[in-house]
Formats: C-alpha cells, sequence, structure tokens
C-alpha cells in the first residue's frame, strides 16, 4: 500500500542534459562512448563552462574539434588536459554530426569541483 | 492542327485514360490507391476511372474538352497491380501532371486525389496507399517551420530521444491545478508536457489563463533544474483569427512551442499556422485527431503515410506515429515506413514497409517522431529501438501514475531512457535486454524501481487491425 510513510519524495536538483540523470560515467564507460561518436564518424569536440554560465548555449571550445582523430586515448588524455586546466568548469564532450550539421551527441564527462 | 471530332456520348473511361506504356515523367505527382471494384468492372477500366475522376475526366464528353489539350492535363493510370493475400483488390498506379495542382496547396492536391472520386459508385471501397510528390512540388511546400535540427539547437538537447507527457486528467482541472501538474513533471526530468488536444477552452479552464499558469510553471522548472523546457500549448480553435490570437499570445508568455490539431482544424488553417510559426521562431507540435477514421480501415480512407506527408509539406515540428507497443494500434514496419518519410531526406521504394514510390524531399526539414499513446517505463527500451534519438516519447499516465507522483514519474522515465541510449551506444541490443539494463539502471534510482513495480504487468497484446498487405 502506498501510505505517506512508505513514499519517496524526488527532490530538483541541478541537471545538465544528457546522462545527468544517471551516476557520474566512470573512464571505461566515457571510453564507450566516445567509441560510438568515432564509429557513427562524427567529430569530437570538448566545451567546458563555470556552473553558473552553464544554462548558456555557448561554451568555450577546449582546443580545437578533434577533426580526424580515431584514437579514443587521445580524447581521454584531452578530458583529462581540460579538466586540470579548469577544475571550476563542467566539461562536456561532444560529437559533431556533419551531415545533420548538429550534434550528434552531447553529455558531461567533468561536474565542476 | 487538331484532328479530333466532338463525338457525344459516354466512352469508357479507359480508352482515354488508361496508358499502360506511359513512363511516368520526374515532374508527375504519383498515387498507388487500392482499388475495390464493383463486379464486373474490370480492373483497366476501374482505374481508369479513378485516374479521370480523380483529374480531369467526368461520366460523359462534353464539347469543351475539345478546347484544350486534354492529353496535357488528364491523369493516367499507368501500373496494375495484385494485392498480395487479397483477390477482390487491386493497386492501381496514377500520374498526374504537376500543372493540375496550385503550388504549395496540400488542400488542393487532396480536393482532386480524395475528392468526389471516393463516392464513386464503379468502385465498392477505395484507399490511398501512396503519393510520391515530385520534387519540383515539394520546392513550393513551406515545410517544417524549424525541423529536427533547429530543434535541438533550440531547446539544447542532444544524443537522445526528447521526452514528455500530456496532462491528465485531460479535461477538468483549473489552470492553476494544471500547471502544478506540469511543474511537477518538467522538474522531474521531461523535457516537455503536452495540453490533451481536447483542451482547447473550455469553461473549466479558458486558455489565456492556461498559457500564464504553464508559463510560470515551465519557467520554474527551467530555472531549477538548468535545463531548457517547454508545453506545448494547443492554440487550437474555432476561427483562424481565434488561433492567431492564441499563438501571439503563447509567443508573449515566452513560449517556445504550440501546438495544433492539423486535421479537425484542417490543412488551411495549419499551413498557416506553420507560416505563423517559422516567422515567430515559434516550434510546432503537431496532434493527429481523427486521422484513425481515415486511416484504420484497409479498403478504404487514406493511409496514414500520406497524411504523414502531407502534414511535413503543410507543416509541423512534430507529428504523433503510434507507439507500436502502447495502446493504440499500429504495425511496426509500416510505423518505420512512415517515420522515414517524415525525418529522412531521401527514401526509396520499400514494399516491405510499404513504400510504394521513392521520395525526395530535397533540403525540407525533418519532423520529429512522436511515441505517443499508453507507454511507460517497461516500453522505453523498445521504444528507443524503433524510433531512435529524432523522436519524442510522449507518455501520460506513465509518468502521472507513479506512485510517488509526477516528479518522481518524470525522473523514472528520464532515467530509464538514459540508461537505454547509454546501453545502446554501448553496443547493447536493449530491445533483447530490456530487463537487465532496466533493473541496473532502478538500482541508482528508486524511482524507477517503483515505476517498474507499479508497471510490470501491464502490456497492450491486440491483433493489429490495418496490416499491411502480404500473401
Amino acid at each position: 500500500m502506498n501510505t505517506a510513510s512508505s513514499m519517496g519524495d524526488h527532490a530538483t536538483i541541478g541537471r545538465y542534459e544528457t546522462f545527468s540523470y544517471l551516476p557520474p560515467l566512470n573512464r571505461e564507460e566515457i571510453l564507450e562512448q566516445i567509441l560510438y561518436i568515432l564509429d557513427n564518424g562524427w567529430n569530437a569536440s570538448l566545451e567546458h563552462e563555470h556552473p553558473d554560465r552553464a544554462f548558456e548555449y555557448y561554451w568555450p571550445m577546449w582546443k580545437m574539434p578533434f577533426f580526424g582523430e580515431q584514437d579514443p586515448n587521445v580524447i581521454l588524455t584531452e578530458i583529462e588536459a581540460c579538466r586540470r586546466s579548469y577544475p571550476d568548469h563542467h566539461v562536456r564532450l561532444v560529437g559533431y554530426d556533419t551531415y545533420a550539421q548538429s550534434k550528434g551527441h552531447s553529455f558531461l564527462v567533468h561536474r565542476a569541483r | 492542327m487538331s484532328t479530333k471530332t466532338y463525338d457525344a456520348g459516354v466512352k469508357d473511361y479507359a480508352l482515354t485514360y488508361w496508358t499502360p506504356d506511359y513512363v511516368p515523367l520526374d515532374s508527375d505527382l504519383l498515387a498507388c490507391f487500392k482499388v475495390t471494384p464493383q463486379a464486373k468492372v474490370s480492373r483497366e477500366e476501374a482505374a481508369a476511372a479513378v485516374a479521370a475522376e480523380s483529374s480531369t475526366g467526368t461520366w460523359t464528353t462534353v464539347w469543351s474538352d475539345l478546347l484544350t489539350d486534354l492529353d496535357y492535363y488528364k491523369g493516367r493510370a499507368y501500373r496494375i497491380e495484385d494485392v498480395p493475400g487479397d483477390k477482390e483488390s487491386f493497386y492501381a498506379f496514377i500520374a498526374y501532371p504537376l500543372d493540375l495542382f496550385e503550388e504549395g496547396s496540400i488542400v488542393n492536391v487532396l480536393t482532386s486525389l480524395v475528392g468526389n472520386v471516393f463516392g464513386f459508385k464503379a468502385v465498392r471501397a477505395l484507399r490511398l496507399e501512396d503519393i510520391r510528390f515530385p520534387l519540383h512540388y515539394v520546392k513550393t511546400c513551406g515545410g517544417p517551420p524549424n525541423g529536427i535540427q533547429v530543434e535541438r539547437d533550440r531547446m539544447d538537447k542532444y544524443g537522445r530521444p526528447f521526452l514528455g507527457a500530456t496532462v491528465k486528467p485531460k479535461l477538468g482541472l483549473s489552470a492553476k491545478n494544471y500547471g502544478r501538474a506540469v511543474y511537477e513533471m518538467l522538474r522531474g526530468g521531461l523535457d516537455f508536457t503536452k495540453d490533451d488536444e481536447n483542451v482547447n477552452s473550455q469553461p473549466f479552464m479558458r486558455w489565456q489563463n492556461r498559457f500564464e499558469f504553464v508559463s510560470e510553471a515551465v519557467r520554474k522548472a527551467q530555472e531549477e533544474t538548468g535545463e531548457r523546457k517547454g508545453h506545448y500549448l494547443n492554440v487550437t480553435a474555432p476561427t483562424c483569427e481565434e488561433m492567431f490570437k492564441r499563438a501571439e499570445f503563447a509567443k508573449e508568455c515566452g513560449a517556445p512551442i504550440i501546438m495544433h490539431d492539423f486535421l479537425t482544424g484542417g490543412f488551411t488553417a495549419n499551413t498557416s499556422l506553420a507560416n505563423w510559426c517559422r516567422d515567430n521562431g515559434m516550434l510546432l507540435h503537431i496532434h493527429r485527431a481523427m486521422h484513425a477514421v481515415i486511416d484504420r480501415n484497409p479498403k478504404h480512407g487514406i493511409h496514414f503515410r500520406v497524411l504523414a506527408k502531407c502534414l511535413r509539406l503543410s507543416g509541423g515540428d512534430h507529428l504523433h506515429t503510434g507507439t507500436v507497443v502502447g495502446k493504440l494500434e499500429g504495425d511496426r514496419q509500416s510505423t518505420l515506413g512512415f517515420v522515414d518519410q517524415l525525418r529522412e531526406s531521401f527514401i526509396p521504394e520499400d514494399r516491405s514497409r510499404g513504400l510504394f514510390f521513392d521520395q525526395d524531399w530535397g533540403g525540407m526539414p525533418g519532423v520529429m517522431a512522436v511515441a505517443s499513446g499508453g507507454i511507460h517505463v517497461w516500453h522505453i527500451p523498445a521504444l528507443v529501438t524503433i524510433f531512435g534519438d529524432d523522436s519524442v516519447l510522449q507518455f501520460g499516465g506513465g509518468t502521472q501514475g507513479h506512485p510517488w507522483g509526477n516528479a518522481a514519474g518524470a525522473a523514472a522515465n528520464r532515467v530509464a531512457t538514459e540508461a537505454c541510449v547509454k546501453a545502446r551506444n554501448e553496443g547493447v541490443e536493449v530491445e533483447k535486454h530490456a530487463r537487465e539494463v532496466l533493473s541496473d539502471a532502478a538500482r541508482h534510482s528508486p524511482e524507477l524501481a517503483a515505476a517498474m513495480e507499479t508497471w510490470k504487468e501491464i502490456k497492450f497484446e491486440f491483433d493489429v487491425v490495418d496490416k499491411l498487405d502480404a500473401a
């Protein structure tokens, strides 16, 4: 029976779109998503922003999109470098889909400390 | 110099309108009808009669036929095929010259193709199965006001289906209580909420009052979650003037999206509203009330794939397509066929999906497929597999029937969807491994665990009435 005491409460918290309702992805899980991006022929790219401005469309790019990069470990290394440079920023990984002229994928790989 | 002379009387249609040697032009509008003729009417005569009555012909010769070049304007029946598994009906393929139709007018195309001919005595039943719109004609239509890519960019959502829910109970809530239901679902994790199609402006909740409270609910949920949200404000109205008044107010409220019922509202209203949306940066959600009256009978009416193509041309950013798995009718292959027509730019003929022609959409934007009707968390693995990312999974009771309420129900929907997308990207066949994927996700989400427990027994397994024709 659904009584007040057996009922749960859903608290609202700040979210960051795709995958932000799942536990943070670990290194292996991020690697799987990088492979998904590369297998689709998309270009991986990193963006970062301070949580106060995270709602805005444009986050600063980290370097350039990794055009043509097929090695997922290179992208993992860049995620790490971006995170170290901006420890108080969120970092998200994007897959640019040239044909759809859109992002095929986009999710947070690092939550600001 | 013309050699024709006037010969009054009634001629067989087939003499003029059955042209088996005709090779259709790229610019012809092609149609495939399923014809069930009256006894003793030959297939050729019945097909020709359909071609004639839906283009230039009438039942008798008239002298003024000779004042024009009817060979240039007439529709031609050019092919006849058996219907697999059906002896009494056949497919008739008809080519119509482009100049028979006003540019950019779905109204005009339908008035010809599904006009008087559907009441014609020589056929017992008639169904328009498919239309090939030539690219020449497609380019005269406005199409979706924004399209899939623009909607993603504006709503800032990538790599997953959108999630929505229709507010329930669908009739009878006050505007403030209604806004409460909206707020709870959006803060819980849905992207969109929706007015039920029946909600227009009734005594219990007038439209202006609803728009204001709903906009407040959207604004607050957006602020608290940090994610972009919307509510399809239904502007379907008794008159076009009233419809535009509501659309303008929705814009004033800052709404990103409005909705319209394209069949009950009509194509003229729909096309005008789509044009308004294009000019005003407003997304347009399209509901399809009345479609099953037109498309469900396998022998008579219009197949939904035709209505879907017409909507893409008339304009809409979302269209309801059924779910395959929920409470409403829908054959899987057939659904995949018209979902392609909404979203892709070129779709080749594929009889296994009910597509009778190649269809080239050129650069026309795509329409999001909306899977709505009796769905809940257990359906999500199949829905993600069937509909892919460019879709809206639209819940109702499957969010608001959650034992802890709307916010928890929304969170359960969102967790399940993200878990399925993540697993799919990792190469897991999520439809086959639905139970593992969902159970695994539920370990981190008590909301999802409660939803899975609530709906574990619910299925909708009835036979489909409108199946694809097969031997």
